[in-house]
């Protein structure tokens, strides 16, 4: 039977809305709901799509490029060079820690390292939105240690700039021989890049800012959109050009922007989650579920360590470490992104489902270990989720 | 002037935080939206902050003029540094004070006192150079440059005349 588009899309919408909802009562982050909403609704689930497929499709793609523009648009290039010369001893270890139980991993599944190196930044990457979420709706924004954990997420955002580019280049070259040689190539792109965005950065948003809402959505969904477009006709991939232009577009005049741009993110990165979900075998994930529970454990285990070792180098006290570390364990949206990147490229079909289990694990247990630590502390039990 | 921390908060704003004398930590957190939050020191842990109150860009600016600020104290401040013996404060002229509703010439601040009186706030404006005939009124904050000294005689004499 043909379902008319408007009535499957109406649909889509208003259920992740219910499970938005939903969450925010649980006080748990939206992403894992919106992924196992994708799951039933995805082959072989319970209801597959069948007319709002190519939408859907269209949408995610749309939407991982707004959550790598949205993160881009987070820190000027000024604040991400400072925030390096402050804090490269703790990106160092973020990086040394997190990145070789996914990488590890993939080489013991006997992957391709090219998968191994996608899996790597799956157990690498926090979810920045979840943390901040969390810091927020705890009541830790004042807390000692919380600059220590934002400045944590301020050098993994660089680090993906640097990162991205990197894997889309391998990804690339799965196929084609010599894509080892692009890689240097790339990162120095990047590195002219952001080197050019600390000079033009005022004088670009200039031409881009306009005192008209609409103009300015316009033009940064625009600009966005055209850069992707732009990175995907060469080698790197569309998420790459998405958080350069974020990057780029940071300047000061960059705050009405993010205002702006958040509620079209969050409507396109639920289709993005969800996508994902449905992209996603169900009976994969299930058979993933055992190794991504011990990948999780890694996984929270060796970010608690960076959190905790990143805190005491900032004098704080072991309960305040103890917070630093447990705020950082989600994993969400930035896992899904560099795994919905390799699904596309078409390597290793398993890396998709661990990465959708590794993030079902982390994004739910994340939260509830930091929520449930407030409360063993006596601390506030945290203020439910804003209306 | 108490000592305040800065810190800056990447992606949420700047964090300012000072001891009282009374051994609380006090800190005021100013996201870049505008909102303001205030936290208070929690005593068995010396890493972690209350909430006790959330102001928007307005609401924030009411509770610094209650405390007896006002919006450019911030601007103020890093002036009181340039001044080298000098200081620069701000008075407020009270409803009881006999100078309001009179001129500045009335209140012969400068000859009296050696304190020049270099701008009046009045609400939202700011009155910047004020002649003698500019007119005081109760609720104005008076800007003024002298002697720390001088300023305390020149209190007294808004207060009793």
């Amino acid at each position: 039977m043909r379902v008319p588009l408007l009535l499957e899309l109406g649909g889509i919408v208003l259920g992740l809305a219910v499970l938005a909802r939903l969450a925010g009562r649980l006080g748990l982050p939206a992403i894992p709901l919106y992924l196992l909403a994708g799951l039933a609704f995805g082959e072989g689930g319970l209801l597959p799509l069948v007319t709002a497929q190519a939408f859907v499709e269209a949408g995610a793609e749309v939407g991982l490029i707004l959550l790598l523009f949205t993160l881009g648009l987070e820190y000027s290039a000024a604040e991400l060079v400072s925030t390096l010369r402050s804090s490269f001893r703790i990106g160092v270890l973020n990086l040394a820690l997190n990145f070789p139980p996914g990488f590890l991993a993939g080489a013991a599944l006997g992957w391709d390292p090219v998968a191994a190196v996608a899996l790597g930044g799956v157990t690498y990457v926090t979810s920045s939105g979840i943390t901040a979420k969390l810091l927020q709706d705890l009541g830790r924004i004042g807390n000692r240690e919380t600059p220590v954990v934002l400045s944590l997420l301020v050098i993994e955002d660089l680090t993906m700039a640097l990162y991205l580019p990197v894997l889309g280049v391998l990804l690339g070259g799965v196929q084609a021989s010599g894509g080892l040689l692009w890689v240097p190539v790339a990162l120095a792109a990047v590195a002219g890049i952001l080197a050019l965005a600390l000079r033009v950065e005022v004088g670009l948003s200039r031409i881009i800012f306009s005192r008209s809402d609409e103009a300015l959505l316009l033009s940064l969904l625009g600009f966005a959109l055209l850069m992707a477009g732009i990175t995907q006709i060469t080698r790197a991939s569309a998420a790459v050009g998405a958080l350069l232009a974020g990057i780029v577009l940071s300047g000061p005049a960059a705050h009405n922007a993010r205002a702006l741009l958040a509620p079209l993110r969050d409507l396109f990165a639920a289709i993005f989650f969800a996508f994902i979900g449905l992209q996603s075998n169900p009976a994969a994930v299930v058979s993933a579920l055992g190794p991504a529970l011990l990948l999780g454990a890694v996984g929270a285990g060796t970010k608690f360590a960076t959190g905790w070792v990143a805190a005491g180098w900032a004098g704080i006290g072991r309960r305040g470490r103890s917070r630093a570390g447990g705020v950082l364990i989600a994993r969400g949206e930035f896992s899904l992104a560099i795994a919905g990147l390799a699904a596309a490229a078409g390597v290793e079909p398993g890396l998709a489902p661990l990465a959708v289990a590794y993030v079902l694990v982390l994004a739910v247990t994340g939260p509830v270990t930091a929520r449930l630590g407030q409360r063993a502390a006596g601390g506030r039990p945290g203020r439910p989720a804003a209306p | 002037m108490t000592e305040v921390e800065e810190v800056r908060l990447p992606g949420v704003g700047i964090r300012y935080g000072f001891a009282t004398h009374a051994g609380d930590r006090v800190e005021v957190v100013a996201h870049r939206s505008g909102r303001r939050e205030i936290y208070v020191g929690q005593r068995d842990d010396p890493d972690a902050f209350r909430e006790v109150l959330e102001l928007d860009d307005e609401e924030s600016r009411t509770l610094a003029e209650l405390l007896g600020g006002s919006r450019v104290t911030r601007e103020l401040a890093k002036l009181r540094q340039a001044l080298e013996g000098l200081a620069l404060d701000w008075l407020p002229v009270d409803p009881d004070s006999p100078y309001a509703g009179r001129t500045i010439g009335d209140t012969a601040a400068r000859t009296r006192t050696g304190v020049s009186i270099v701008a009046v706030m009045r609400g939202e404006e700011a009155h910047p150079a004020p002649g003698p005939d500019f007119r005081l009124r109760a609720g104005d904050t008076v800007v003024v440059v002298g002697r720390p000294r001088d300023i305390e005689r020149l209190v007294e004499i808004l207060h009793t005349g």
